[in-house]
């Protein structure tokens, strides 16, 4: 077809297509350290009419098609590494329905956490979902797709266990529902007790398909948070913390970190936990709980609880974490990325000195952090590095230090989270050869000319 | 020179033992006491040195001219007894440490020390202290680190304190207004016990309130609240500034209840003592202190140490009484608003 440009507007109106370099630019990359490629065009569709009109275009003419959502993932997972078009589902950010007694949430595939944040805080105060750390304009739908995980992490798994149903258009152009809204008007499973559909389609990363709807799950919303925060100095104790923890039962979310600055935070491991409750009474059971569940390490002096003072505690109980952005810029310049594989809680001493040992080796500021995903069965390890996007030589050396991260990561027994395009080869390679096979057969049948965001799970 | 000097002969003929008999946290009777300080001075093992909470207390317990605080500190660094998480001690070490980002406002001869504690740059504020203000100073570089006695660690004091009272002396200072008794007691009692020379003069905040408000007199309305005193650990390394609590309360209409748990008898705010030692001590101090004041029907609970207020603020307000900065409830009684 010659005139793409002019079909794409027949499809969503000439004010949501583009073509020209100034749109192009923005959407040829995204935070993260992968070289950019611009894409032919951008289309941003508002309806999942418009959706399924755009996949049969692409379908008929091969383009390549590049789903989007606030393309956060760092990983240049939304980078149209072959051109194409980039489909931005921004628009799509209708919340359709919140069941309040069934505990889900059905919104569009281009909703932002944070208007489901928002949207639940208001209409539905007794209610939230598992946001993610990540800037609030993240979509629901691309956090699930790359496994993501939020503040109930700990308690529920990752954010992609959370999901009750999915609606997608297939490559083929087709509207295809995913779980008991099958056969069901209500969303409250994504596959149980039927054959679960939704790995078809989660951690593809648009390579199988488009979200255009997804129902997450949500959960009792306390009317008290507190923080409190473990420290100690030994990052081989870390996982014998974390276990203790978990095994309270009583902590909604864990974090870990360590990082040399501020100098509050030099030289120690600092596990950050989270209670919640409806009276200061269930809090306070549960914060003693968690205390008393470490006593022995403050009692052989290996650590404690540190005191948050009341003025830091709105920063750490924010939600998402802005102060996650600060970090970002340790260096000016606003480069941030990290790898964060998804690896045993007992690796974190492995990992925390592999950090340090890599910052060193590559004069890198550094942050080391893991959040636990579920009751201790794993971890998400973020290796992160801040650099100045003007210094093309701390990136180069961002690059290789995220590199070496990834070789140990794997050859640690960790595997990748939201993998790059290199990180995705690497699984591959390594990965049993009957389970790659059966990845070829369903992204051969699914997308048999390959043009759901190509570059990425390339199996064939 | 000022010195904090030890003579286990005090102890071994003291009458009271106090130094331990009145020891909130600690059990020991007379001859318990009078024993395990001559133990203690005689660099004999004591379970003092493994027990003690650092409330500071027995520093004003003692009335024979001893310091039996400074002389477990010492004990302790030197054996390397901890008191606190190896942990939590490198944590506050680092906060201590200078980083080059101090404050320093447009100084007079007199200046006000915040030391290092931010709630100073918000509270300090209005006709209290508008003969010295905006000479002020801020930050790490003026920081007394008298704190570490809390960890047992003398020697980041002394490494320390060198580069303070340089740091003072570079700025041409005359009088310094010190916010916190740590710092005054450490550039009034403990700097000289090392042998450093202080050049400057040492003023109590309260000595300093305690005078503005005399001069302010026509200004003040009593209050007419009834108010608990929250008194700090750090109070007891100057406690000859005690009374001024009292003055300011009479001076502004203020009923001091009088309750069980106040001037000597006083109970930390237990801050500390949940980083060092966990929930449990933490949480007794805590309530039996609070269960105090709500029993003698306190309207406010005011605070000299904004440390204290971080630890115990929000739980004096759940308990229906509200927490106050000695400082705010001054500029109350001259009708500002804090």
């Amino acid at each position: 077809m010659k005139d793409m440009f002019g079909a794409l507007a027949e499809v969503v109106g000439e004010s949501y297509v583009s073509n020209q370099p100034e749109e192009t630019y923005f959407y040829a990359r995204d935070p993260g350290l992968m070289p950019p490629r611009e894409p032919d065009y951008v289309v941003v569709p508002k309806t999942v009419e418009e959706v399924q009109k755009i996949v049969k275009l692409a379908a008929k003419e091969k383009i390549p098609l590049v789903p989007m959502g606030a393309g956060m993932a760092l990983t240049g997972l939304i980078i149209p590494l072959k051109g194409g078009i980039v489909m931005d589902m921004k628009r799509m950010n209708r919340i359709l329905e919140v069941n309040e007694r069934a505990r889900y949430a059905l919104v569009e595939g281009g909703t932002s956490q944070g208007l489901l944040k928002s949207y639940l805080e208001k209409n539905h105060p007794r209610l939230r979902h598992s946001i993610p750390d990540s800037p609030a304009t993240a979509t629901i739908a691309s956090n699930v797709m790359i496994h993501g995980q939020g503040r109930l992490t700990q308690q529920y798994g990752f954010n992609s266990d959370m999901v009750s149903g999915l609606e997608v258009v297939l490559p083929s152009g087709e509207i295809c529902k995913i779980g008991s809204c099958a056969v069901s008007p209500h969303w409250f499973s994504k596959g149980a007790p039927f054959p679960d559909l939704s790995g078809l389609f989660l951690g593809w990363f648009g390579a199988t398909g488009i979200i255009t709807k997804v129902a997450v799950k949500l959960y009792p919303r306390k009317k008290m948070r507190d923080v409190e925060i473990f420290v100690t100095d030994r990052e081989d104790l870390v996982p014998e913390i974390v276990f203790e923890l978990t095994h309270t039962e009583m902590v909604e979310d864990i974090n870990v970190f360590s990082q040399p600055r501020p100098m509050i935070f030099k030289d120690n491991h600092h596990t950050t936990l989270f209670i919640t409750g409806d009276t200061d009474e269930e809090l306070e059971f549960k914060r003693k709980l968690v205390w008393h569940s470490l006593d022995r390490f403050i009692k052989s002096k290996d650590g404690g609880f540190m005191g948050v003072p009341p003025v830091l505690k709105p920063t750490i109980l924010d939600s998402p974490q802005r102060s996650v952005c600060r970090f970002a810029d340790v260096k000016r310049g606003g480069g941030f990325e990290y790898s964060g594989p998804i690896i045993l809680v007992e690796k974190y001493p492995e990992c925390a000195r592999k950090t340090m040992e890599l910052a060193t080796k590559y004069d890198l500021a550094y942050s080391a952090m893991a959040r636990i995903i579920g009751r201790g069965h794993c971890m998400m390890f973020g290796f992160a590095f801040t650099f100045n996007r003007a210094d093309s030589d701390m990136m180069e050396r961002t690059r290789k230090a995220l590199h070496e991260v990834s070789e140990y990561a794997l050859s640690a027994g960790g595997v990748f989270w939201k993998p790059t395009v290199n990180e995705q080869r690497m699984a591959l390679a390594k990965m049993d050869p009957h389970t790659r096979n059966l990845m070829k057969m369903i992204k051969e049948n699914l997308d048999p000319h390959g043009i759901m965001n190509p570059g990425n799970w390339e199996v064939a | 020179m000022y010195q904090l000097a030890f003579d286990a002969d005090r102890c071994r003929t003291c009458p009271t033992g106090d130094c331990l008999v009145k020891c909130q946290y600690l059990q020991a009777d007379k001859e318990t006491a009078k024993t395990e300080m001559v133990k203690i001075a005689e660099d004999k093992d004591s379970f003092v040195l493994q027990e003690c909470v650092t409330c500071y207390a027995c520093e004003e317990y003692c009335k024979r001219g001893n310091h039996p605080f400074y002389l477990i500190t010492e004990r302790r660094d030197e054996k390397g007894i901890l008191v606190a998480p190896r942990a939590i001690t490198t944590q506050w070490i680092h906060i201590g440490e200078p980083q080059g980002k101090y404050r320093v406002g447009q100084l007079k001869e007199k200046v006000l020390s915040f030391g290092f504690m931010p709630e100073f740059l918000k509270m300090v504020k209005g006709k209290l202290f508008e003969d010295v203000l905006p000479s002020y100073i801020f930050g790490q570089e003026f920081f007394c680190n008298v704190v570490y006695i809390h960890f047992a660690n003398t020697e980041i004091i002394k490494e320390r304190l060198p580069a303070i009272i340089d740091n003072f002396k570079n700025l041409g200072v005359q009088e310094v207004v010190f916010m916190h008794d740590e710092c005054y007691a450490a550039f009034t009692s403990l700097a000289p016990a090392y042998g450093m020379e202080i050049p400057f003069k040492a003023i109590h905040y309260f000595e300093y309130l305690y005078d503005r408000l005399k001069a302010l007199e026509d200004r003040i309305q009593p209050l007419n609240i009834r108010a608990a005193y929250q008194r700090p650990c750090s109070n007891r390394l100057c406690a000859d500034k005690h009374h001024f609590v009292r003055d300011i309360m009479n001076l502004i209409g203020v009923d001091l209840v009088e309750r069980e748990y106040q001037d000597e008898n006083a109970l930390c705010c237990g801050g500390l003592f949940a980083m060092c030692f966990g929930y449990d001590l933490a949480e007794d101090v805590q309530t039996r202190n609070l269960d105090d004041m709500v029993k003698h029907g306190a309207e406010y609970c005011v605070f000299n140490c904004p440390a204290c207020q971080s630890a115990l603020g929000t739980k004096v307000a759940k308990r229906g009484i509200k927490p106050i900065h000695m400082i705010e409830l001054c500029r109350m009684a001259i009708g500002e608003k804090p």
